[in-house]
C-alpha cells in the first residue's frame, strides 16, 4: 500500500488495553491514513472499532505508542489537535432541549469559531442537509432521520480537516443516508479526510476507497478496497468481511 | 470570554426549559416559606392573640376554687370553659375532644377548706415567730393537688409554660388566703381591699426590649424568622436541577463531543456556577420580595430588610455561591441522576436540620450542636439572622462569611478533585 499524501493520522506501536485488564487489547497497532482519504474501519461488535477512534480522538489515551494528527501528537496539544477534527459519534451528541442554531451557535464557540464564522457556517450546513425550516425548533421534537443530520452539521462546523465518523447512518431512512452520504463525499471532495465506521458494508463500499478490518484488538486486512476484493477473491465488502472475521455470534460484553 | 458566553446562554436556555427545574426552584421554595411563616405565626398568635382553650372541672364548693379559676382567666392566655359534674380522667378526656381544648384543669373537692387551713396554719406559724398570740395552730394536711391535662399535640414548651402560668395562678390563691389569715389574727376584721390588692397585685413590671447590634427595635417575629431561613433552604435547593444537569451532560452523548473539542470543561463547570448563582440570587429577590409585599397583604408580618444592604448582598451571594458549588461537587461525583436526587434532596434536609433551620441551633445538645458548625447552612443562617433580627452590619456577620467561604471553597477542590479523578478535565 503506497501512501503518497503526508498522513492525516499516523498511529505508531500503539498499545492499550482498558483500566482492570477487561475489554479489548491494543498491541504494537501501526497505521497510517493519507491525507485526503475516505478511509473505513470495520470489524465484529467487540473488535475495538469504537475504541480506536477513541483513541484517534483523545477520549482514551494509549499506553503506550503514540497517535499523531498531521504530525501532530494526541494528548500533548490538546488544543491544537482538537481543532483539526471533527466528531460524529455513534449517540446524538448535543442537547436535545436546543435547536440546531443553538446547537450550533454552542459548538461553534466551542470548536473556537467567531460569532461571524459560526452564523455563515450555521446557514450553510442547515440549507445543505435540509434542515432550514426546522433550525428554530427544539431537537427533542425531531425525527431520528433529522437527529443524524444535526449530529452531522455540528461535527463539521469547523470545517474539519479529518471528520471522525462512528456509524453516521444508523436508523436512518434511505432518503436520509443518501444526503448524509453525499454530504460526505462532498466534503472529502473539498478535501476532508474520513475515518468511517459502520455496519451498513454496503454504503460503506460507496464512501470508502481505504479499508481495514479490524478483529480482537488487530488490523486484519488494510488495503484499497478494490485490491482487498481482488486479494480476497470475494465480489462484496460484506463477503470480505465474513471470509475474514468468520460467521459466528460475536457478543460484546 | 466568548466560550464563556455562549456556554452560559446554552445554560440559560436548557434551564428556561425546564418548567420542573423552574417550579422546583422557584415556586416549591415559595410555597414552603409561605406554608411555614404562616404555620409559625399561628402558633406566635395562639400564645400572643390568641387564647388557648382550657376546661375547667370545679368539685370544691368554696371561694378559694373560684378566686384560682378567676386568676387563671386575668392571665390572659387562656380561654376559660367550665364543666359541672364529677368528672374522671375518661370523661375529662372526652369532654375536652368534645369542646376542642388542649387543655383540662380539675379542681378537687374541698380545696377551698384546705387552702384555708394551710393558710391559717402559716398565719399561726408566722404569728409565733413573730412572737404573738394568734388563733389555736391547728394541723393542715397537703393540699389535694390540681391535675392538669393536656393534649399530646401540645409542645413542650407551650406546657411548660401553661403549667407556669396556673401555678403562679394557684400561688396567687394561696399567698391571699395566709395574707387575709394573717390580718385578720392580728387585726380581728377582714383585710381592706384595697391594702390587698396592693400587696397581692402591684406587680412589678417587665420590659422587654429585643438586644440588637444596631440599637434597632423590630420585634422579632414569624416572618423575620422564616423568611432568610427558607431562603436558605431554597438556595441550597437547587442541587435538585443543577445537580441533575451536571450528571445528565456527563452520562449524555454531547459530553463526548465536548471532550473533543479544544475547549476545556471547566468552562461548562464555571457557566454553571454563574447560571445558578444568578438563580439562587434570583430566589432570593423573589422571596424577600413576597416577605416585603405579599405577607401584609396575606395578614403575615412584612419583611424588613436590614439596614445594611451591602451586607445582606455580600451574604446571599456567598450563600448563593456555596450552594451552587454544593450541587456541583455533588454532581460530579454522581454517576446517575437518581443518585443526585436522592442523596441531594436527603443531605439538603440534614443540612438544614443541623444547621438550624428547624430547630435553633442555641437549642441543640452535644454532637449536634458542633455538627453544625460543619453545615454551611447554618453559617448562612447566622449571618442572616445577625442582619435581620440583631440589625448587624457586615463587621458583624464576618465571623460567620468567612466559615462559609471556606466551606465553599473545600467544595470547589473537591469538585476539581472529582474531575481529575474522572478524567473530565
Amino acid at each position: 500500500m503506497a501512501i503518497n499524501n503526508p498522513p492525516a493520522i499516523d498511529i505508531q506501536n500503539m498499545g492499550f488495553r482498558y483500566p482492570g485488564g477487561s475489554g479489548v487489547i491494543f498491541s504494537d497497532l501501526n497505521l497510517k491514513v493519507a491525507k485526503g482519504e475516505r478511509f473505513g474501519l470495520f470489524g465484529p461488535n467487540g473488535a475495538g472499532k469504537t475504541t480506536l477512534i477513541s483513541l484517534m480522538t483523545g477520549l482514551l489515551a494509549p499506553d503506550e505508542g503514540q497517535i499523531e494528527l498531521f504530525g501532530h501528537r494526541i494528548g500533548k496539544e490538546h488544543n491544537l489537535v482538537n481543532k483539526l477534527f471533527g466528531f460524529v459519534p455513534q449517540d446524538f451528541s448535543f442537547y436535545q432541549e436546543l435547536s440546531p442554531v443553538e446547537n450550533m451557535d454552542f459548538f461553534g464557540a466551542w470548536s473556537g469559531l467567531d460569532k461571524k464564522t459560526i452564523r455563515k457556517r450555521t446557514d450553510e450546513l442547515l440549507q445543505i442537509l435540509g434542515l432550514e425550516e426546522v433550525r428554530n425548533k427544539q431537537v427533542q421534537k425531531f425525527s431520528g432521520g433529522m437527529k443524524r443530520r444535526v449530529n452531522l452539521a455540528i461535527g463539521v462546523i469547523n470545517e474539519p480537516e479529518i471528520l471522525f465518523l462512528d456509524e453516521p447512518t444508523v436508523g436512518v431512512d434511505v432518503q436520509t443516508r443518501h444526503a448524509i452520504i453525499n454530504y460526505l463525499l462532498e466534503l472529502n471532495k473539498n478535501g476532508t479526510t474520513l475515518i468511517y465506521t459502520s455496519h451498513q458494508l454496503s454504503e460503506a463500499e460507496g464512501l470508502c476507497q481505504q479499508v481495514a478490518l479490524i478483529d480482537d484488538g488487530k488490523i486484519i486486512a488494510h488495503n484499497s478496497l478494490n485490491e482487498l476484493l481482488k486479494d480476497y477473491k470475494e465480489d462484496s465488502l460484506e463477503h470480505l468481511f465474513l471470509n475474514l472475521t468468520g460467521k459466528d455470534y460475536r457478543n460484546d460484553v | 470570554m466568548f466560550k464563556l458566553r455562549a456556554t452560559i446562554l446554552k445554560d440559560i436556555r436548557i434551564l428556561w426549559r425546564d418548567k420542573v427545574g423552574l417550579s422546583l426552584m422557584f415556586a416549591m421554595p415559595v410555597m414552603l416559606v409561605i406554608v411555614v411563616t404562616n404555620i409559625q405565626n399561628s402558633t406566635f398568635q395562639l400564645v400572643s392573640k390568641n387564647k388557648l382553650p382550657i376546661l375547667i372541672s370545679n368539685q370544691d364548693t368554696g371561694q378559694v376554687s373560684s378566686q384560682l379559676i378567676s386568676s387563671i382567666n386575668k392571665i390572659g392566655m387562656f380561654k376559660v370553659l367550665q364543666i359541672s359534674g364529677r368528672q374522671n380522667e375518661k370523661s375529662m378526656s372526652d369532654a375536652m375532644h368534645a369542646k376542642d381544648a388542649m387543655l383540662g384543669v380539675i379542681i378537687p373537692a374541698n380545696f377551698t377548706s384546705k387552702v384555708a387551713a394551710k393558710a391559717n396554719n402559716v398565719a399561726g406559724k408566722a404569728l409565733k415567730s413573730f412572737g404573738l398570740e394568734g388563733g389555736t395552730l391547728k394541723p393542715a394536711g397537703d393540699v389535694d393537688p390540681l391535675t392538669l391535662y393536656y393534649n399530646p399535640v401540645l409542645q413542650e414548651s407551650l406546657r411548660l409554660s401553661v403549667e407556669g402560668a396556673v401555678r403562679s395562678a394557684l400561688q396567687l390563691v394561696e399567698s391571699r388566703e395566709t395574707l387575709r389569715s394573717l390580718y385578720f389574727s392580728i387585726n380581728e376584721k377582714p383585710m381592706p381591699e384595697n391594702l390587698e390588692n396592693e400587696m397581692l397585685n402591684n406587680k412589678t413590671a417587665i420590659n422587654e426590649i429585643p438586644v440588637t447590634k444596631g440599637g434597632t427595635r423590630i420585634a422579632p417575629n414569624a416572618t423575620q424568622h422564616n423568611v432568610p431561613a427558607w431562603t436558605i433552604f431554597a438556595m441550597f435547593f437547587v442541587i435538585m436541577s443543577l445537580g441533575g444537569s451536571v450528571v445528565r451532560e456527563k452520562v449524555s452523548g454531547s459530553f463526548i463531543r465536548l471532550k473533543t473539542l479544544p475547549t476545556s470543561y471547566l468552562v461548562a463547570i464555571v457557566s454553571k456556577q454563574i447560571t445558578y448563582l444568578c438563580v439562587t440570587m434570583l430566589q432570593a429577590a423573589v422571596i424577600f420580595s413576597i416577605g416585603i409585599w405579599l405577607f401584609p397583604v396575606m395578614g403575615l408580618p412584612a419583611l424588613n430588610l436590614p439596614s445594611d444592604l451591602v451586607a445582606l448582598f455580600v451574604v446571599t451571594i456567598i450563600c448563593g455561591w456555596c450552594a451552587v458549588s454544593y450541587a456541583i461537587c455533588v454532581g460530579v461525583f454522581s454517576d446517575t441522576q437518581e443518585q443526585v436526587n436522592g442523596f441531594g434532596a436527603i443531605s439538603i434536609v440534614i443540612l438544614a436540620a443541623i444547621g438550624g433551620l428547624m430547630v435553633p441551633s442555641f437549642a441543640m445538645q452535644g454532637f449536634f450542636r458542633n455538627a453544625a458548625n460543619f453545615s454551611p447552612m447554618h453559617w448562612c443562617l447566622e449571618a442572616y439572622y445577625t442582619l435581620f433580627l440583631e440589625g448587624g452590619k457586615l463587621k458583624d456577620i464576618i465571623n460567620n462569611i468567612a466559615p462559609l467561604f471556606i466551606i465553599t471553597i473545600l467544595l470547589q477542590a473537591a469538585t476539581f478533585f472529582g474531575l481529575k479523578r474522572k478524567n473530565l478535565i
